[in-house]
C-alpha cells in the first residue's frame, strides 16, 4: 500500500515537472512580449532596464532554472500588465472561480440526481423522456452559447437577475463569498447553472442509468417484499448504491469545472482566475499564463492522485494491478 | 432478427454489407431524421457559395446603412433579409452558409488527421505492445486527464491563433481519444487466428497492421470519429468566441456568436442567436447519428 501510494505520488511529481517543462518552452515561443509590454516612445536604456527588470535578456535554460528555483519558494514571476507577483494574482481571483465550481457542482448534484432517479424509475413516462431529451441538449450545447441565451433571456429580456460580475460579497465564519448576500445570489446563479449544465447533464445520465441497473437487484426486491415504504426504498436502498460512480464521476470532474469556467467567467464577467487567463493569452503576459497553468497542472493531479488513492482503499484489485 | 444464435449471427456477417446497416439504422426514425438533417447541413456547407443570397464578404455588396436589420426586414433596393444583418450590415443568413462551411471544414479536416495519427499509434501499441506500448498509452492517459478545452488554451497560448493553429491545437487534443480507441479493439483483434495466419505467411507488421487489424477495428474508429467531430466543432466555437481560435478573416460560427454578443444588451438578439441555432443543430445531428451508429456497431446490443 505505501509503496503504491509512494510510486504513484512520485508518478504525479514527474508530471507536473514535464508539464512545467513543456509550458515554460511553449509559452515563450509566443511573441514578443518586449514589443507588447513596452511604450513604443520608450527610448533605448528604458527598453533595456525593462528588458532587465523581467529577465528577458538571459537564455531560455536559464530562465527555466530559475523559473523551477523560484516555484518552489512560490515565487512564479510578475505580471507584465500588473506588476504585480502572477501567483498573488491568481490566488486573489482564486476564491472567486471555486465559489462559482462548486455551486455549480451543488446545481448538478441537488437538481440532477433526483431528475436521473425519476427517469430511471419511470422510462417510458413523457417527463422522463423529456428530462433525457434535455439531457442531451445539455451535452451537446456549447457552454459559452448557452451563457448568452441564460443573459438574453433573463437578464436583457426578462431583467429578473443580473448578467456581470460577482455582486455583494458576505462573510460567515470567516469564509467571503456571493453566496452569503442576497444580491450575490442572484448575481452567482445564472454564471453557476451556465457551468452546471453540463454536469447536470452527466449526473441525470448516471443517476438514471445506476437505478434502472439497481432497482432490478435482489436487495431492492426484499426491501419491497419486507414493504418498506416506497420512499425508504428509493432514498436509503437505492440512493446510497447509486451514489459510488456518480461521486468518483464528480471527484475526477471537478477539475474540468474549473477549467470551463474560463468560458463561463468570461461571457458574465466572473472576476475569477479562468477570466484572468483568458486577458492573459491576449495580452501575452507570460507570468500569468505560466503560473495559471501550473496551479491548474497542481489541482488536476492532486485531484488524480487522491482518487486513485481513494480508489486502491476501496478496490484492492487495483492497487495489485498497480504493483504488478 | 430476434435471433441470439451466434452462428445465425456470424453466418449474416459476410452478406450483411449496405442494406443490412440501413436496416440497423432506419430502426430509429430520430436517427434517419438527424442523418437528413446533417446531410442538408453539408450540402449548405460545401455549395455555400452558390445558395447565399449574398456573399457577406464581398465589401461591393455589404452597405453599412444595413447594419442590425431585424430579421425578415428589406433595404432601400428590396433585398430581403430573413435573419436580419450584423453590425457591419451583412445579410446573417449568408453569414451563417459561410459559417457553417468554416466551422464543418476545420472540425471535418482536424477530426480526420486526428483519426489517422491517433488510430496508427494506438494500433502500433496494441501489435507492438512492451515498453513502446506502456509509453504510448501513458501519455494518453496523461492527456485525458486534462479536460479538451485546457489543452487547446494551452496550445493556443503557446502558437497564438490562426487557422492552422487551431487545427494542430484540435489535432493534438483529439488524438489521444482514437488512440484509446484503436488500442482497444486492436488488442482483441492481435489474438485472432486470421493475425495469426498472416503473421504464419510472413507478412510484414506494416501490412498486418493495416490491411488485415485496420478494416476489422474501423467500426469503433467511426462512432469515436463522429461523436469527436462534434466535439471538435463545439470546441472550435468556443475558442473562437472567445478570440483565440479563427481570425476574423475566417470567420466561423462561433466568431459569429462572439460579434453578436457586444449587441445583445440593446436587445439585438438575432446576431447571436441564430448562429447559435445553426451550431447547435449541427452538433445534436451529428451527435444522434454517432449515438445511432454506436447501437449498431455495439456486439452487446447486438439484435
Amino acid at each position: 500500500m505505501t509503496a503504491f501510494i509512494l510510486r504513484r505520488s512520485l508518478q504525479s511529481v514527474f508530471v507536473l515537472f514535464v508539464m512545467s517543462l513543456l509550458v515554460f518552452i511553449g509559452v515563450n515561443l509566443v511573441g514578443n512580449p518586449v514589443d507588447m509590454l513596452i511604450n513604443p516612445e520608450a527610448d533605448q536604456a528604458e527598453i533595456e532596464r525593462v528588458i532587465r527588470d523581467l529577465g528577458l535578456d538571459r537564455p531560455v535554460t536559464e530562465q527555466y532554472w530559475y523559473f523551477l528555483v523560484n516555484a518552489f519558494q512560490g515565487d512564479l514571476g510578475k505580471s507584465f500588465v500588473f506588476g504585480e507577483p502572477a501567483l498573488k494574482l491568481i490566488i486573489q481571483r482564486m476564491p472567486a472561480t471555486f465559489e462559482l465550481a462548486l455551486f455549480s457542482l451543488l446545481i448538478a448534484i441537488v437538481f440532477g440526481i433526483p431528475l436521473g432517479i425519476y427517469a430511471g424509475l419511470k422510462p417510458n413516462s413523457k417527463i422522463s423522456k423529456t428530462i433525457m431529451a434535455g439531457s442531451i441538449l445539455g451535452f451537446s450545447m456549447p457552454t459559452f452559447w448557452v451563457g448568452i441565451i441564460l443573459i438574453m433571456f433573463f437578464a436583457v429580456h426578462l431583467g429578473w437577475l443580473p448578467s456581470t460580475g460577482r455582486g455583494e460579497l458576505g462573510t460567515f465564519l470567516g469564509v467571503t463569498s456571493s453566496i452569503f448576500t442576497l444580491d450575490g445570489l442572484s448575481h452567482i446563479f445564472l454564471p453557476a447553472f451556465n457551468l452546471a449544465l453540463f454536469k447536470l447533464s452527466s449526473v441525470i445520465r448516471l443517476a438514471r442509468a445506476g437505478t434502472r441497473e439497481i432497482i432490478l437487484q435482489d436487495y431492492i426486491k426484499f426491501a419491497r417484499a419486507k414493504g418498506l415504504s416506497e420512499s425508504r426504498v428509493i432514498n436509503v436502498h437505492l440512493l446510497k448504491n447509486i451514489l459510488i460512480p456518480i461521486v468518483t464521476v464528480i471527484g475526477l470532474e471537478f477539475g474540468s469545472l474549473i477549467a470551463f469556467s474560463t468560458v463561463t467567467e468570461t461571457v458574465f464577467a466572473w472576476p475569477g482566475m479562468g477570466k484572468l487567463i483568458i486577458e492573459a493569452i491576449y495580452n501575452l503576459d507570460r507570468p500569468i499564463v505560466v503560473a495559471y497553468l501550473m496551479i491548474i497542472v497542481f489541482i488536476f493531479v492532486t485531484l488524480n492522485l487522491v482518487v486513485d488513492i481513494t480508489y486502491s482503499f476501496l478496490d484492492p484489485r487495483v492497487r495489485i494491478k498497480g504493483e504488478a | 432478427m430476434a435471433t441470439t444464435n451466434p452462428r445465425n449471427l456470424s453466418e449474416q456477417m459476410p452478406a450483411s454489407g449496405f442494406k443490412k446497416f440501413w436496416a440497423d439504422y432506419s430502426e430509429s426514425p430520430l436517427a434517419v431524421a438527424a442523418l437528413i438533417v446533417f446531410l442538408t447541413i453539408l450540402f449548405i456547407a460545401i455549395f455555400a457559395p452558390f445558395i447565399s443570397p449574398t456573399n457577406p464578404y464581398d465589401l461591393a455588396t455589404v452597405d453599412i446603412m444595413n447594419s442590425r436589420l431585424p430579421p425578415g426586414s428589406e433595404d432601400f433596393s428590396g433585398n430581403l433579409f430573413i435573419l436580419g444583418t450584423d453590425g457591419a450590415g451583412r445579410d446573417m443568413l449568408s453569414s451563417i452558409f459561410y459559417g457553417l462551411r468554416v466551422s464543418l471544414g476545420v472540425g471535418a479536416f482536424s477530426g480526420l488527421v486526428a483519426l489517422v495519427f491517433g488510430a496508427i499509434m494506438g494500433l502500433s501499441a496494441a501489435y507492438f505492445g512492451g515498453r513502446y506500448e506502456t509509453l504510448v498509452m501513458r501519455v494518453v492517459d496523461i492527456q485525458l486527464s486534462f479536460p479538451s478545452i485546457l489543452m487547446a488554451l494551452v496550445i493556443l497560448a503557446i502558437f497564438g491563433k490562426g487557422v492552422e493553429k487551431t487545427i494542430i491545437a484540435l489535432i493534438l487534443v483529439q488524438w489521444a481519444y482514437y488512440a484509446r480507441a484503436a488500442r482497444a479493439s486492436a488488442l482483441v483483434e492481435k489474438n485472432k487466428e486470421y493475425v495469426e495466419a498472416a503473421k504464419c505467411l510472413a507478412l510484414s507488421d506494416r501490412r498486418i497492421i493495416l490491411s488485415h487489424i485496420t478494416p476489422n477495428c474501423m467500426a469503433p474508429l467511426i462512432v469515436v470519429g463522429t461523436l469527436q467531430t462534434a466535439h471538435a466543432i463545439s470546441l472550435e466555437a468556443t475558442l473562437s468566441f472567445l478570440g483565440l481560435g479563427l481570425p476574423i478573416t475566417e470567420p466561423s460560427l462561433g466568431l459569429l456568436i462572439g460579434n453578436g454578443f457586444e449587441f445583445m444588451y440593446s436587445g439585438d438578439y438575432w446576431i447571436s442567436i441564430f448562429p447559435g441555432v445553426a451550431l447547435l443543430i449541427t452538433i445534436v445531428s451529428i451527435n444522434l447519428v454517432g449515438d445511432q451508429l454506436r447501437d449498431i456497431f455495439n456486439p452487446r446490443l447486438q439484435r
